[in-house]
């Protein structure tokens, strides 16, 4: 164990990687699923089919493909990815096609009511998704988001086979150096699992905070107050 | 539907191993020794002592969350009381000292074979046929051969009426069919005392007949020991021996149904019954 | 044009070996996964002392490190302490105690669904513990939690593509060496992803099929 301390700036700098690249892989992931899960509930084919077909496609096949996809063949078509890019594209589109659901399932599951609130105030779809619908969507989103972040979390492992120097990639290095094999995966279980495990109370908390059966959630500006108006929600 | 009485009743046909263990009539059945049960700051029975005698029939009736139920649980041992001595049959089902952990003994086990119950939701496997629901216990805990616990399980499903019904999973079958199984299931283990715990509470009225039908001819044609807790008042008062009303954890009143019904001398007791009986 | 069809229809074959061993890790593997998983939930169900608390420590490790690292550790390790398993085995065993966890709390779901009554009516017949789960809890809970293993099924069969990285033959290891022997990724990834699709895909629906069908009865 103590053969491979020294290399502790190696890890770190291994862990630096993989926030990065989890939280990028995350804003990736959040916009995918939703432009996806939006698209899906649109009345229009046009929206809906191609966010069909893009989600079917990248949960039916599997994130490593992906990943080698866009750094190995897209290069093919013109397009040369770095590393990371290819990586944090795969990662977070791949984890976006999941999360759609989340967004599609937490708006379609809003009260029949405040559809007929909007109809009834005048207010045209646009409007009412983006002041009514979504803001009180949100809160029932977070829990399950918390769970995508730990599954981003564990993908960026894979990244390391794409060369991206991430935690996993550096540990590789730190036991090619040192031999030290045991102590240096130890090292990189429990260090994933203490990441992972924070992650989880964070999911547990915003549970806690932000269940579907919680009668109240935050007090918000702005829309919640527009929808209070008139409405007995 | 044919008469309990006419069939010799499996409920209550005496074996050679049977007698071993048939009641003695001077000795009480079941015996609750100053038992008592909270559930957090809520007291359900309050050192409740009381006596069933062999073969008497029992009704208990009071409010909801009186502690009635409890009294059927721990006799089923589906809870475990805080402390007090529970004895069916002259074995102790449960002895717990105030602040002890119950814990499951051998005579604990002993006594229980000797306790069936009727469900308030009937409890019948849903994977299971009528059949094989009522020869599964037999089989399992009585060793019976296969084919006795069918034959068995066939004389009691025509005895409750429902022997077209044999191959039907329960959810092929109309509630109060369901809970005719159920009392079938109960009555093939032979049991000394046959507790009902609200038996046509989750039924719908129009079935509820059928199983009261059943429970009657239980009541009048074998010598078992039953103890009720119902709703039904008319019900209650036609086949009980005895009945006890029930409030806060504590026995109200007992006594016969004529007097607990038309002359009840605590005043709860008519509070109770003029609230039910004016519906 | 971009893409080389003579060279897409040459390497099918090859592809089509790599899906074998694929198709043959996840039957395995979940094999594994499914009785394990069982064990497992029911240990934790019981509460067997110390054991129990093992499992559930066990549970939250692996659902929270990566498979990839499980893989490696499995890969390097195991030989160090004397156990020489082949690539494919290891694989296999992995995928399998990977799975496993999850299965654990697909059935612990599926047991907690069984209602009360069940027990209860159990105990008023007196049945005894092992009568108790194997003819009365247990046909209820596993039944109801089939199409959500079936998912899990299809997402081994997705997630197998990361034994590449410990030397296990399988379809996308297959791909990469076509691709690397060739100098042309492009039709090699494209043609694996698309049997990916084409198994899990039909695959995948039916379980979902299956799980909304099922649900309504809860």
């Amino acid at each position: 164990m103590s053969e491979i301390l020294p290399y502790w700036a190696v890890f770190l700098h291994g862990l630096g990687v993989t926030v990065v690249v989890t939280i990028l892989g995350g804003v990736v992931a959040v916009a995918t699923a939703f432009a996806a899960g939006l698209a899906q509930l649109s009345t229009h084919r046009l929206f809906r089919w191609p966010a069909y077909t893009f989600v079917e496609v990248f949960r039916g096949t599997s994130m490593l493909v992906q990943m080698f996809w866009f750094f190995f063949a897209l290069p093919f078509f013109g397009f040369q990815l770095t590393p990371m890019t290819a990586a944090v594209l795969a990662v977070g589109l791949n984890e976006g096609a999941y999360a759609a659901e989340i967004v599609r399932g937490s708006i379609a599951s809003r009260p029949r009511g405040q559809d007929e609130a909007c109809t009834a105030l005048g207010m045209g779809r646009a409007l009412r998704l983006r002041r009514v619908l979504i803001p009180q969507a949100i809160p029932s989103m977070l829990p399950p988001f918390g769970n995508v972040m730990i599954d981003l979390l564990k993908a960026t492992s894979l990244v390391s086979l794409v060369t991206v120097g991430e935690l996993t990639f550096q540990a590789q290095t730190v036991r090619n150096t040192t031999a030290q094999t045991t102590a240096v995966f130890v090292t990189l279980l429990v260090l994933y699992f203490v990441m992972a495990s924070a992650l989880a109370l964070l999911t547990k908390w915003l549970e806690r905070r932000f269940a579907l059966d919680r009668p109240s959630g935050p007090r918000r500006r702005g829309a919640m107050r527009l929808v209070k108006v008139g409405v007995d929600a | 539907m044919p008469q309990l009485a006419d069939s010799p009743d499996p409920a209550t046909r005496t074996s050679a191993a049977d007698s071993a263990s048939a009641p003695d009539r001077s000795k009480p059945m079941i015996t609750f020794e100053n038992v008592s049960k909270s559930w957090g700051d809520n007291e359900v029975l309050k050192t409740l002592t009381f006596e069933v005698m062999p073969g008497e029939k029992v009704s208990i009736i009071g409010p909801s969350g009186s502690g009635k139920t409890t009294i059927l649980r721990i006799l089923m041992t589906l809870e475990s009381p805080d402390s007090g001595v529970v004895t069916v049959n002259g074995k102790t089902l449960w002895d717990v000292k105030p602040g002890t952990k119950p814990r499951e003994t051998k005579e604990m086990k002993a006594a229980r074979r000797d306790v069936g119950m009727v469900f308030q939701q009937f409890n019948l496997f849903p994977h299971m046929t009528a059949l094989e629901n009522i020869m599964e216990a037999p089989v399992k805990v009585l060793k019976m051969d296969k084919e006795a616990a069918r034959a068995r399980a066939t004389e009691l499903l025509e005895m409750v009426g429902l022997s077209k019904h044999m191959g039907h999973r329960p959810p092929k079958l109309s509630g109060g069919q369901q809970q005719r199984v159920a009392i079938a299931r109960a009555l093939a283990m032979r049991p000394k005392v046959m507790l009902f715990d609200e038996p046509t509470s989750a039924l719908d009225p129009e079935l509820i007949g059928e199983v009261l039908g059943v429970i009657r001819e239980l009541a009048h044609s074998t010598d078992m020991t039953m103890l009720m807790v119902t709703h039904e008042m008319r019900f209650a008062e036609e086949i009980s021996d005895r009945v006890t009303m029930f409030d806060h954890g504590r026995v109200v009143e007992r006594g016969a149904p004529h007097e607990i019904f038309k002359n009840p001398k605590e005043e709860r007791t008519r509070q109770f019954l003029k609230a039910v009986l004016e519906h | 044009m971009i893409w080389d069809q003579a060279f897409a229809l040459s390497i099918i074959p090859k592809l089509l070996q790599g899906l074998r061993v694929t198709v043959e890790i996840t039957l395995l593997g979940f094999a594994i996964a499914a009785v394990l998983g069982l064990a497992v939930a029911i240990v934790r169900r019981i509460r067997v002392p110390v054991v129990a608390r093992l499992f559930d420590f066990y549970v939250l490790f692996i659902r929270g490190t990566p498979l990839l690292v499980q893989a490696y550790t499995a890969f390097f390790v195991l030989p160090d302490l004397g156990i020489r398993f082949s690539a494919l085995t290891t694989g296999i065993v992995i995928m399998g105690v990977n799975y496993s966890a999850y299965c654990a709390e697909v059935y612990r779901a599926g047991i907690e669904d069984v209602p009360p009554g069940q027990w209860e009516a159990a105990t008023a017949l007196s049945l005894p513990g092992t009568t108790t789960w194997g003819r009365v809890v247990l046909p209820q809970a596993v039944r109801s939690v089939v199409p959500v293993l079936g998912n899990y099924l299809v997402q081994m069969f997705k997630d197998s593509a990361v034994l590449s990285a410990i030397t296990v033959f399988e379809l996308l290891n297959a791909a990469q060496s076509i691709g690397s022997s060739n100098f042309r990724y492009l039709e090699p990834l494209t043609l694996a992803g698309l049997l990916f699709f084409l198994v899990s895909f039909p695959a995948s629906y039916l379980f979902r099929t299956l799980e909304r069908r099922l649900a309504p009865a809860r």
